[in-house]
């Protein structure tokens, strides 16, 4: 029987490289905030894809830290979706080029 | 076979992956997204984790996209005519570092887990076929790691309450 787990590792793995500098690359690119966060959770996703190719050789712990970057996931755009949307309030944008209330 | 399938859904992903990141519209950016978590299911279905599959369908592609998309027409960013898209120069800087991230992160997929720590080939498949896609997930979640597993009901408690608090207007 072939193990699919070896096979497709190092393709997995690449993926989750290429899925992750996308999503860098998208970060510092943009400056709508809405679209930075979801680079964030496109970083994310990158990374629980490579948790998963690896659980396949070393054992399901892989998988339930996967969930747990799940519920991390979900608090975190629950409370940054709510920071945008007081910082729309302020400001009537969500470009960040446009809120610099910290920088003197 | 499964590798060819596997190909598929990584090409889709890694195209959708891009274009949610060069859509100027934050609306269209989202679909990508989701499109780009589909696929990333359709991987974890070939990688022997179901229930992480069918968690990521519901959990990202429905929860927390919608909750994205909610936000958006919510304040009305939807259109396109505001562009945040830098000039050449914010091109090359960021295709630079991206790039430089990439071979680095490429480097790193050469490792490959020593002898001595890996399971036995098919183990994997076994053990989903022995207990279920849920089982294999749930006995380590709830004997080794149920304290973080309460901890992480805490954390998402606070994050309830932070959201309700920061996006009310008057308390």
């Amino acid at each position: 029987m072939i193990d699919q787990g070896t096979v497709l590792l190092g393709p997995a793995l690449i993926v989750s490289a290429l899925l992750f500098s996308i999503g860098v690359a998208g970060v510092l690119l943009r400056r709508n905030a809405i679209i930075m966060f979801m680079c964030i959770e496109l970083m994310l996703n990158a990374v629980n894809l490579s948790f998963i190719a690896l659980a396949q050789q070393l054992g399901h712990e892989g998988q339930v830290f996967v969930f747990f970057v799940m519920a991390v996931a979900a608090a975190e755009a629950a409370v940054g979706l709510a920071i945008i949307i007081a910082v729309y309030r302020h400001k009537q944008t969500v470009d960040l080029n446009k809120i610099n209330l910290l920088s003197g | 076979m499964v590798a060819v399938i596997f190909w598929i859904f990584s090409a889709i992903a890694v195209a959708s992956a891009l274009l949610c990141v060069t859509r100027r519209n934050p609306v269209a950016s989202a679909l990508w997204l989701v499109l780009t978590m589909f696929s990333l299911a359709g991987m974890f279905v070939l990688l022997e984790a179901h229930f992480i599959a069918a968690m990521q369908v519901l959990v990202y592609a429905g929860a927390i996209m919608v909750l994205f998309l909610f936000v958006i027409m919510l304040l009305n960013v939807g259109r396109a005519d505001t562009n945040d898209l830098p000039g050449w120069m914010g091109h090359v800087l960021m295709l630079a570092i991206g790039g430089v991230l990439a071979i680095e992160l490429w480097a790193m997929t050469r490792i490959v887990p020593a002898d001595d720590i890996r399971l036995p080939a098919g183990t994997m498949q076994q053990l989903n076929e022995q207990q279920g896609a849920v089982q294999v997930i749930a006995e380590p979640l709830f004997r080794e790691y149920l304290v973080p597993f309460e901890i992480t009901s805490v954390l998402l408690l606070a994050a309830v309450v932070g959201a309700v608090v920061l996006a009310k207007r008057r308390l």
